[in-house]
Formats: C-alpha cells, structure tokens, sequence
C-alpha cells in the first residue's frame, strides 16, 4: 500500500495522493478520506474534489495554513479506515439498448464478436462504481466495464450526442448527462437525467456510489421519460 | 432599475465569484476572470462583496439606463463614454436614466467590468449568478448578452452623494508580464530541462485563449514520458503541459477535472494579471518558493 503524499496545487488547495492506478482500493482510501474530512468539517476547508487516485482539497489559507492543514490531513488519514464509512448505494438505471437509442451496438457486435443480446447481458450485469464526477455536471467515470466488451473509441468524434446516451469508450462506460459532443460508442440511453439544473439535487450519483444498468424496452422508456415529467419516478436505489 | 443592451459586446456575460460546492459532481466554477476588479466595482458602490457584475471581454458595446443608476467601471480601458462624454472609470459615477454608455475596444488589458449599485439581479442558480455558457445555466437565460436584453439591478441603500468621492487606483496593464507559480503537483513529470524551458523562455497568450483556459505558444517543455496522467482535480490557475509540449493555464470556466500532468499552479494573486492578458501578449513564469 502506497503512503499518501500531499502536494500542493497552488496557494489554495491540496492534493492528497494516493497512488497512480485505476484500483478500487485506492479510489476507496480517497473516499474514506473525503468522508473524514467532512465529519470532522475543518475551519477554512472549502471543498473536496475526490477522483479515481487522489482528494483535491479546496481551502481558504487565510484561515488555515497549508501546514496546518497538512497536519490535519495526515491525521484524519491515519484515522481513516481502508474503505468509505458510508453505506453502499446501488442506483438501478433503466437503459433502453440498441435501435436509435444506442446506435452503436451493431458495429459493437463486429468489433467484439459478441451478439447484441449478450453485450446488453454483460453490460447490465455488473455494478459498476463510481469513482468520480468531472467534465461535465453528473458526468460518471465507472469502473468494472468487462473485458470482453471493450471498444476503441470513434475515429471522429460525434458533434452531438443526446443527454442520456449510454457509451464504450476504451475500458470505460458511461452516460452523457448533457447533449454534448463526444467520441464512445452508443450503446442504449437512460431515460433518467444525471444532470438536471433544476432539480433540488441536480447530479443523481454521488461518486462512490454504484450503478447497475436495467435494460428496459422503448415503451418502457417513454413511460418512465413522462413519469419523470410528471414528478411520479421513483429511482430504484438499493443497498 | 434596469438596464437595455443596444448594442452586444463581443463576449459579455453576468458574473460574480463563481458557483462552488458542485466541483465533485462536475459542475464548473464560472465566475469572474479578474477577481481584483470584480471586488473594486463593489467595494466602489458599497455592494455586496458577491454581488454579480457585467464582464466585458475584449470590445464592450453599449447600454442604455431606464432608470437613474450608480454605476463603476474597472478593468480594462475600453475608452468607457456616457453620452458622448468620455466616462471615468474606478469610481461611481451616476448615470441617469435615458443616457448611454459605450465601450469600445480594450486600449489595455481584456476585460471591463460593469458594475451596478445592488448589484446585477439575475436568479441564482446553485448559489451563484455566475453565467456558464457550457451548461447553459445562470447569468441571463445561460448565456452571453444580447441586443435587446434588459437586466434588472438589486436594491441598494447607498446614495450617489455617500460615495461620490470614492476613487480606486487603475492597475497598468502591461503586454509582457510575470506570474509567480507554486511549483507542482505534477513537476516530477518534466525533464530538469523542461522545468528550464518553462522558467527561463517567454510564453504568448494564443488566439484560441478564452475563458477556460488561457492557451501559450512557446518553446515545448520536455517531459520525462509523456503528459498524460490519470485524470485528477484542477483548480483556477493549474497550469497543464500538453502532449505538444505547451501551457495551458486554465481559468475561471475551467473544467472540474483534467488529464493531462501540472507543471504548476499560478500564484492566486497574479491570476488577475493573466485574466487581462490579450493574445498576443507575453508571459514570463517565476517560481514562487511555497513551504
């Protein structure tokens, strides 16, 4: 296990490094730290940013100093266990698959030699964690995509992909919260909004919770798209 | 009170600190690029220290008052006129309702704020009235301002005759400055020679610099294998090496996270300095020691 290294980023924030792998056990040593650091809510700490391998820590030096707060960190880290103390999240996210919700999963049958039915069995499979949230509100990075179902990205980019699009892109998986362009490969799209302004929460994941995928069919889709209008969704969330 | 754009500024959106606490979801800051003219417009009118402004990039445009309004001008010199009449800036002046103010080009720096006493009032969307053109959120419908918009002003208790005499001292905008960074996170990416390279040469601000990132051109930084890094937090003034070799500094629209390695963080400080440098100026880097 790696020792955590702090290293400033600037005059106002700190980064807590954890090591230089995708891993879920050290994505959990972030989360866990993130968690200490908000119970203990110090003075002149602004905000936390956790990623895959380290926790940006926004402050305020003119209430803490970075030595100060170096100190803090390293204590609380030492205090910290090896995973989040917070309770497992489970988000069910019904996922329409293939026809023009996922464009892409033909040329995903060629480029992985697997039949549609199985790629949509593997992908809703797995619960896949959230390790972070970052290029766009509610834009989840996840880990757990299965090997079998891995695809390069497009050559050229798409200049728009619709909000809910469900993608591959090399070992990641993921959903487009806003219409945005971008370069993964379509495979279905979630009714859901990840990002809603609007919303009192407006990002439905948090990161270090989980997500699994429910294919749905299409009439399912819009059935849920005008229940969420209506205000009468309920998102499946288990432990 | 309010105010009618007659005449659309090149990039002008409403603007205060930004929109913090939603950086782990992905959400961007926003917010004014020069935090040192934001704080004297408002200091200026007796405003609220958050209280949201006008920034003006590069070519202003022009207003009209429908109601008597306290205003200030700091930042850049756009060549400000109220009704033909040249318009001081760094202190309030009284606009009366009906005239016109006009901005011209930036003569220095890049960015002029607009300030209006109580404040330019525009929903707050997350904590923040600070416009995001990318998420289309805040500021006025989202977005940048058009002919035709009016934007209404905050309640102020504060007379013109209260702080008539009010005066702030105009920063000098130079085409060649120097920033002060801290070093790092990321330094052990860089070749001895890179970290060379970055302090020693002179950078130019790019054409393609805006609001998110202020992009160089300048003699390529060496790295030890490559730029990419797993992607990590990134905070106002992270100064990012690409694989080319080249800064990019970014700035208040940032995005939230980022996947390329930091050589360094500009010195919060100086990053008004960099938030008025136009393209085509000429930025030094000089290591701040930190710890």
């Amino acid at each position: 296990m790696n020792d955590m290294q702090l290293l400033p980023a600037g005059d106002r924030a700190l980064v807590a490094e954890f090591g230089n792998t995708i891993d879920p056990e050290i994505n959990n040593r972030v989360h866990a730290l993130a968690g200490r650091i908000l119970q203990e809510s110090i003075p002149g700490v602004l905000e936390l940013v956790p990623t895959f391998r380290s926790l940006l820590i926004h402050y305020d030096p003119d209430v803490i100093s970075h030595t100060a707060l170096c100190e803090k960190v390293r204590l609380l880290e030492k205090s910290s266990g090896r995973t989040a103390e917070t309770v497992r999240r489970v988000l069910h996210i019904p996922c329409c698959y293939g026809s023009h919700f996922g464009p892409d999963l033909a040329d995903m049958e060629k480029l992985t030699g697997i039949s549609r039915d199985e790629i949509v069995s593997i992908h809703s499979s797995v619960d896949y964690k959230v390790y972070m949230l970052g290029f766009l509100p509610g834009f989840v990075y996840l880990g757990g995509l299965d090997q079998r179902i891995e695809a390069p990205r497009l050559a050229t980019p798409r200049v728009k992909i619709p909000r809910g699009s469900v993608g591959i892109g090399g070992s990641q998986t993921g959903v487009y919260p806003l219409d945005s362009p971008g370069g993964w490969r379509l495979i279905g799209s979630t009714p859901l909004d990840f990002y809603d302004p609007d919303r009192e929460e407006p990002v439905l994941c948090r990161a270090g919770d989980y997500i699994r995928f429910e294919p749905v069919s299409s009439s399912e889709y819009y059935d849920i798209r005008q229940k969420l209008q209506h205000g009468t969704y309920q998102l499946q969330i288990t432990n | 009170m309010s105010l009618k754009v007659l005449v659309p500024g090149a990039l002008t959106t409403v603007q205060d600190l930004g929109r913090y606490g939603y950086q782990q979801s992905g959400m961007p800051c926003s917010g004014v690029m020069d935090q040192d003219a934001f704080r004297t417009a408002n200091e200026l009118l007796g405003n609220s220290p958050d209280a949201a402004v006008l920034e003006h990039t590069l070519f202003g445009g022009g207003y009209q008052f429908t109601s008597d309004t306290i205003i200030a001008l700091t930042g850049a010199d756009m060549a400000p006129t109220l009704n033909g009449a040249p318009c001081p800036m760094y202190r309030p002046v009284a606009a009366a309702s009906g005239s016109v103010l006009m901005l011209g080009m930036a003569k220095s720096g890049c960015r002029t704020y607009l300030a209006a006493a109580g404040g330019i009032d525009v929903p707050v969307v997350l904590g923040s009235r600070s416009t995001n053109l990318k998420c289309r959120i805040g500021g006025y419908q989202g977005r940048v301002l058009q002919a035709g918009d009016i934007l209404l002003t905050g309640e102020s208790s504060v007379s013109y005759d209260e702080i008539a005499d009010r005066t702030a001292e105009p920063p000098l905008f130079s085409s060649e400055i120097t920033v002060r960074v801290i070093e790092g996170p990321q330094a052990d990416y860089f070749t001895e020679k890179g970290l060379q390279t970055f302090y020693q040469e002179t950078y130019t601000v790019s054409e393609q610099s805006d609001r998110m990132g202020c992009r160089m051109d300048g003699p390529a930084i060496e790295s030890i294998r490559g730029t990419d890094i797993i992607s990590d937090g990134i905070v106002f003034g992270s100064i990012q090496v690409t694989s080319a070799g080249q800064p990019i500094i970014l700035m208040a629209d940032r995005q939230t996270t980022g996947g390329y390695a930091k050589i360094a963080t500009v010195y919060s400080r100086d990053l008004p300095l960099l938030a008025q440098c136009k393209p085509g100026d000429k930025v030094h880097f000089s290591k701040k020691e930190f710890i």
